[in-house]
C-alpha cells in the first residue's frame, strides 16, 4: 500500500465512521459536529484524487455556511438539552424510509455500472497535463467544465437557488 | 517527498507557528501602550525584572503567569464537553490560515529552491476562506455550550456577523483573482512586482481601490474587532460569547483574535500592498545586488531577509491601524451593522465585480486574444 492508499483507507473508514455517528447521537449538536468531521474527511478524500478545488469548496460551503446555520437552528430550537429520544417512528415512515434507501442503491449501482471509472493515478493526470489540457480537478478544468461544457445547467440551476431564496423570503413575510 | 523536503517543509510551518504565537503578546503590549498613547495616558509600566521594565514589555510575561496560575473554573450548569472544545476549535482555523501567506521570494539552498511559504496550493486564496469560515463554530459553541444568556446572544451576534462580511470579503477579493489570473497567493504578490508607467508599484490596491477598501472593513469585522466588535460589546453583554471562560481557556480565545488579526493583515499586505515586494526595487533586481555582494546562495538568502522586512513593516503597520481604528471609533449599532453589511458592501463588490470583468474583457478584445 503506498502513502494515497493508506490515506484512501483512513479518511473512507473516518467518513463512514462519523456518518454513523451522526445518526445514531442523540445529542443533535454532537451529531451535527461528527457531520463536519465527515464532510473534513470527504474533503480530504477528494485532495487525494487531487481535487484541490472541490475539497476547498467542500469546506467553504458545506462545513463552513450550510452546517453553520445548521448549528444556529438546532440551538435556536433548543434541542440539545436531556431532549427525550424520539423512539422508532411508525410503520408507513419506517416503509419509506427503506424504500427510498433501497431506491437510492440501486441508483448509485447503475450508475457506478455506466460510469466509466478508471481511477486517477500520477501518472494520468501528467498525461492529460502533458496533452496541453488543464490537470484533472483543477481550478481551471472546473472552470471550463462549469462555464463552456455545461454552461446551460449550470445557470438553470442558478435560477433554481434564485427562485427557492425568494420563495423563502415571500413564505417567511406573509406571516406577519 | 524525500527526507531534506520534509524537514525544509517542517522547518517553515514552524517559523511560522513561533512567529504567529509571539506576535500575540507583542500584540498585547502594543494595544495597551496604543491605548495610553491615544488617550494621553502611559499605560503598563510597572511590572519589571530586576528593575527593567523594558517599556512594559515585561507585562505581557505577567500576564501570562497569571493566565497559567489562576483558578480554572467551568460553570456547572455548562456542557462540559463543548465548553472545553470551544476555544480548541477557535484556535486551530486561526493558525492554520497563515500557510499559504508568501512571506518573501524564492531562497536558494544549494541546488534547491526553496519557496518562502508554508504551502503553495492550487486554490490558495479560496484555502484562507474555507478556514476562515470554521472559526464560527468555535465562538457559537463557546456562547451556546456556556449556557449563560449573555454569550449566547453574543455568539448568535458573531456567528450572524461573520457570516454576512465572509460574502463581501470573498467577492472583494475576486476582482483581484481575475486581474491576476491566479488564486495562489506566491503568483499575486510576484505579479504586483510590475510598475504602471514604470513609476507607480502596480499593487493590488493601485488596481481594485475599492475591493482593498471592501476588504479592509471585511476583515475588521471578520476578526470581530472593533468598530464591528459586536460580539463582545462590554457595556450589554459582560464580554459576550467568552463570559463564562476563565484562565487559560479565557487566554485561548484571546490568542486566537490576536492571530487572525495577524493573519488578516498579512492577507491584506499580500493581496493589495504587494506583500514581500520592496517597493522601487523588482526581486530580480534586488537578487542581482545581493548575488554581487555575496554570491548567488548567500545573496538569495539577504535578499529574502530584505523582503521579509518589507513584508513585516507593511504586517505591523496594518496591526497598527487595528488597534488605532479600536481606539478612534465607536462602536456600531447591530442593525446599522447588518445594514452596512448586505446594503452597502455586497452591492459594492458584486458592482466592483462587474466593472473589473467589463473593463477585463474590453482589455482582453482590444488585445485580440
Amino acid at each position: 500500500m503506498d502513502g494515497t492508499q493508506v490515506a484512501f483507507y483512513l479518511l473512507a473508514g473516518l467518513a463512514v465512521a462519523t456518518s454513523v455517528l451522526v445518526v445514531t447521537g442523540r445529542n443533535p449538536v454532537a451529531s451535527l459536529l461528527f457531520l463536519v468531521l465527515s464532510f473534513f474527511c470527504l474533503a480530504g478524500l477528494f485532495v487525494t484524487l487531487e481535487a484541490h478545488f472541490l475539497a476547498a469548496i467542500q469546506i467553504l460551503v458545506y462545513a463552513g455556511a450550510i452546517l453553520v446555520l445548521f448549528l444556529f437552528v438546532i440551538m435556536l430550537l433548543n434541542l440539545g438539552q436531556g431532549e427525550p429520544g424520539l423512539g422508532l417512528p411508525s410503520v408507513p415512515v419506517l416503509a419509506l424510509s427503506a424504500l427510498s434507501g433501497l431506491a437510492f442503491v440501486a441508483l448509485l449501482v447503475f450508475t457506478v455500472r455506466e460510469a466509466d471509472i478508471a481511477p486517477i493515478t500520477p501518472a494520468r493526470i501528467e498525461a492529460v497535463d502533458l496533452a496541453g489540457q488543464a490537470t484533472v480537478g483543477s481550478t481551471e478544468a472546473i472552470g471550463t467544465a462549469l462555464f463552456r461544457d455545461f454552461l446551460l445547467p449550470f445557470e438553470v440551476t442558478s435560477l433554481l437557488l434564485l427562485v427557492a431564496m425568494v420563495g423563502a423570503v415571500v413564505l417567511a413575510k406573509r406571516e406577519r | 517527498m524525500d527526507g531534506t523536503g520534509l524537514a525544509i517543509s517542517l522547518a517553515k510551518a514552524g517559523f511560522v507557528a513561533f512567529l504567529l504565537l509571539n506576535a500575540v503578546p507583542l500584540l498585547v503590549w502594543l494595544e495597551r501602550r496604543g491605548a495610553a498613547f491615544i488617550q494621553d495616558r502611559i499605560g503598563p509600566n510597572r511590572t519589571s525584572i530586576a528593575g527593567f521594565a523594558l517599556a512594559g514589555l515585561v507585562q505581557p510575561l505577567a500576564d501570562v503567569v497569571k493566565f497559567m496560575f489562576k483558578e480554572d473554573f467551568v460553570p456547572p450548569s455548562a456542557n462540559r464537553t463543548f465548553y472545553l472544545l470551544a476555544p480548541i476549535i477557535t484556535l486551530i482555523p486561526a493558525l492554520m490560515t497563515f500557510a499559504v501567506v508568501p512571506f518573501a521570494d524564492v531562497v536558494r539552498i544549494g541546488e534547491r529552491l526553496v519557496q518562502m511559504q508554508v504551502a503553495d496550493l492550487n486554490v490558495g486564496i479560496l484555502y484562507v476562506f474555507a478556514i476562515a469560515s470554521l472559526g464560527v463554530y468555535g465562538v457559537v459553541l463557546a456562547g451556546w455550550a456556556s449556557n449563560n444568556k449573555y454569550s449566547f446572544l453574543g455568539s448568535v451576534r458573531a456567528s450572524a456577523q461573520m457570516i454576512s462580511y465572509e460574502l463581501s470579503m470573498g467577492l472583494s477579493v475576486l476582482g483581484l483573482v481575475m486581474v491576476f489570473g491566479t488564486l495562489q497567493l506566491d503568483d499575486m504578490v510576484r505579479a504586483q512586482g510590475a510598475r504602471l508607467f514604470g513609476v507607480l508599484p502596480l499593487w493590488g490596491i493601485v488596481l481594485q481601490p475599492l475591493g482593498f477598501l471592501l476588504f479592509v472593513i471585511s476583515v475588521f469585522a471578520e476578526t470581530n474587532r472593533l468598530p464591528f466588535d459586536l460580539a463582545e460589546s462590554e457595556a450589554e453583554l459582560v464580554v459576550g460569547y467568552h463570559t463564562e471562560y476563565s484562565s487559560m481557556k479565557f487566554a485561548t480565545f484571546f490568542m486566537a483574535e490576536y492571530i487572525a488579526m495577524t493573519t488578516g493583515a498579512a492577507l491584506i499586505v499580500s493581496l493589495f500592498l504587494g506583500g514581500w515586494q520592496v517597493p522601487f526595487v523588482s526581486s530580480e533586481t534586488l537578487n542581482g545586488w545581493t548575488a554581487d555582494l555575496l554570491g548567488p546562495g548567500a545573496g538569495s538568502w539577504l535578499a529574502a531577509l530584505i523582503q521579509f522586512g518589507s513584508f513585516s513593516a507593511k504586517l505591523g503597520f496594518f496591526l497598527w491601524l487595528f488597534i488605532w481604528v479600536r481606539w478612534t471609533l465607536p462602536r456600531f449599532r447591530y442593525d446599522q451593522l447588518m445594514r452596512l453589511g448586505w446594503k452597502v458592501m455586497l452591492p459594492l463588490a458584486l458592482a466592483n465585480l462587474l466593472v473589473t470583468a467589463a473593463v477585463l474583457l474590453v482589455i482582453d478584445g482590444a488585445a485580440g486574444r
